[in-house]
């Protein structure tokens, strides 16, 4: 990789400040499990790095006000293994999990997660976020088999990579950011856009903005994450989904499903009108799995992701009621 | 932590005074001395010192920012337990422990190791005895060609230190950052939850 300077910054005064140097320069490290892998590749060369290792707000998982508040810079495994994230969003515990292996769970982060990079093997080749050579898709003219299956009517033709957002989007979780003079706070789903421009970001973050924790305002026991995958450990699913319900005396009151994998940005699927005043069972979600795809757009190699995904649906809502999938 | 973490030539310059430096040429002390107290500490992007616990031995390195663990390991320290393979985090050969948890020091810079305790496959064998794990990997073929065995054997070591009696999911689960090209796996998963006192 191309060489750079480093820094080690104990405040995230010091980081923005440290940011605000070099922006065009610059880049966060968190647990490096993805951004060092494209400084190899040299698909992104800063010629800054400033490390958020050493920033005590970033990190921990506690209670505040009732909401649970976890750290982003908190390490998938410290996810996993905490009884209170386990009590109040089993669909969050349930997508890191699915984060093969142990060492990358050591090593990754909860913000590294969600900010992580699209797997497109174009983008992941240098052509860009939307994979373009000579004003034409290299993702439409080549190999798109894991590519998106909605939302994808644009140039942008990746697929979200993150195994968390779509639990915390289902959630309703909020996140606190860092703009360089105080913490703002956004829905989780506002995190994510779809760029209609190479120069655009698939992040809503403005230039030196830090994710500083993730927010959980409500426990989520009814919640569960499926993937459905080729490979068990080191690799990506195919698709995945998070299920998030509203249980009132074992009927459904409202009901959120999020696909990951699927879409450039997390899929927010509100099938509360389906199931909605009745409890859910096999058949009400094989109908709310159907709704959430109905509209999907394959291209011209991934037409099987549409049933793929459909399965994590199905499943995700039955696990989260309860039932076996 | 984070005075660990942080480095600085302020924090270099207070380790020579306690003697930290083992190795390694003098770094350009004065630039460091006429930076002011508020100046950004900010390393490299050439060679800077790092500080790195290895096996229980504290070795200074000049190394560039850049440089992964796995590479200050293998190049500097001349420590080779831990292997190169794909260097991308995908495929378990340059497993170390860190802090006892398995990572891979490919995906991780040298001078983010600092303060932490690394260990390596040549620490289970100081003696050239080899430990519990690495008998078991023998004594079930746990491995043909060798090149992916250190970091199995971290792995279930890892494992088994929090989990002496692990199930065969656990197994599973816990050796699931390793790949062996020569497909071991039957005799891989038998050493790992035979030793020490498994099942």
């Amino acid at each position: 990789m191309k060489d750079f300077a480093y820094a080690v910054p104990a405040t995230l005064a010091r980081a923005a400040a440290l940011w605000r140097e070099a922006p065009d320069a610059s880049r966060f490290l968190a647990g490096g499990t993805d951004l060092l892998g494209m400084m190899k590749d040299f698909v992104i060369q800063p010629a800054r790095v400033i490390s958020l290792a050493a920033i005590p707000e970033l990190r921990g998982i506690r209670e505040e006000d009732g909401a649970l508040v976890i750290g982003a810079m908190t390490p998938l495994g410290d996810v996993i293994a905490s009884p209170l994230v386990r009590a109040r969003c089993p669909a969050l515990v349930q997508a890191a999990a699915g984060i093969k292996s142990p060492q990358l769970r050591n090593m990754a982060t909860l913000g590294g997660d969600l900010l992580q990079r699209p797997r497109c093997w174009y983008f992941r080749r240098g052509f860009g976020l939307l994979g373009m050579k000579d004003g034409k898709s290299l993702v439409l003219d080549g190999e798109d088999r894991f590519h998106a299956i909605l939302g994808n009517a644009g140039p942008a033709k990746f697929a979200s990579p993150s195994s968390i957002a779509p639990a915390l989007v289902a959630a309703g979780a909020e996140l606190l950011v860092w703009n360089g003079e105080g913490t703002r706070r956004m829905a989780a789903l506002d995190l994510y856009r779809t760029p209609e421009r190479e120069e655009e970001s698939e992040f809503s973050l403005a230039g030196g903005e830090i994710l500083v924790a993730v927010r959980l305002p409500a426990a989520r026991p009814a919640s569960a994450t499926c993937e459905v995958r080729q490979r068990k450990s080191l690799d990506w699913p195919v698709a995945a989904a998070s299920a998030c319900l509203d249980l009132e005396n074992g009927r459904v009151a409202g009901a959120r499903l999020v696909l990951g994998q699927v879409a450039p940005v997390p899929w927010l699927v509100d099938v509360t009108s389906l199931l909605a005043g009745k409890p859910l069972d096999e058949e009400g979600a094989k109908a709310a799995a159907e709704a959430a795809l109905k509209d999907a757009t394959p291209l011209a190699g991934n037409g099987y992701k549409v049933q793929v995904a459909e399965v994590a649906a199905r499943r995700a809502l039955l696990a989260a009621a309860g039932k076996a999938g | 932590m984070s005075e660990e973490r942080g480095f600085s030539r302020r924090k270099f310059l207070q380790g020579v005074g306690a003697g930290a430096l083992a190795a390694g040429a003098m770094p350009d002390l004065a630039r460091g001395a006429e930076a002011p107290e508020d100046a950004p500490d900010l390393a490299g992007p050439g060679p800077v010192p790092v500080t790195l616990d290895v096996n229980g031995v504290r070795t200074t390195i000049e190394v560039e920012p850049r440089v992964t663990l796995l590479d200050a390991l293998r190049s500097r320290l001349d420590i080779t337990g831990a292997k190169k393979v794909c260097d991308h985090g995908a495929c378990g050969a340059c497993t170390v422990l860190l802090d006892g948890r398995p990572v891979y020091a490919c995906s991780m810079l040298a001078i983010a190791a600092q303060g932490k305790k690394i260990e390596t496959v040549e620490s289970l064998a100081p003696g050239g005895e080899l430990n519990a794990v690495q008998q078991a990997f023998v004594a079930h073929d746990g491995l043909q060609c060798g090149f992916c065995t250190s970091g199995f054997v971290l792995a279930s070591e890892a494992l088994l230190r929090q989990n002496p009696r692990p199930s065969h999911e656990e197994v599973l689960e816990a050796l699931s950052g390793n790949l062996c090209r020569c497909g071991s796996y039957q005799g891989i998963k038998k050493a790992s939850g035979a030793a020490p006192g498994g099942g």
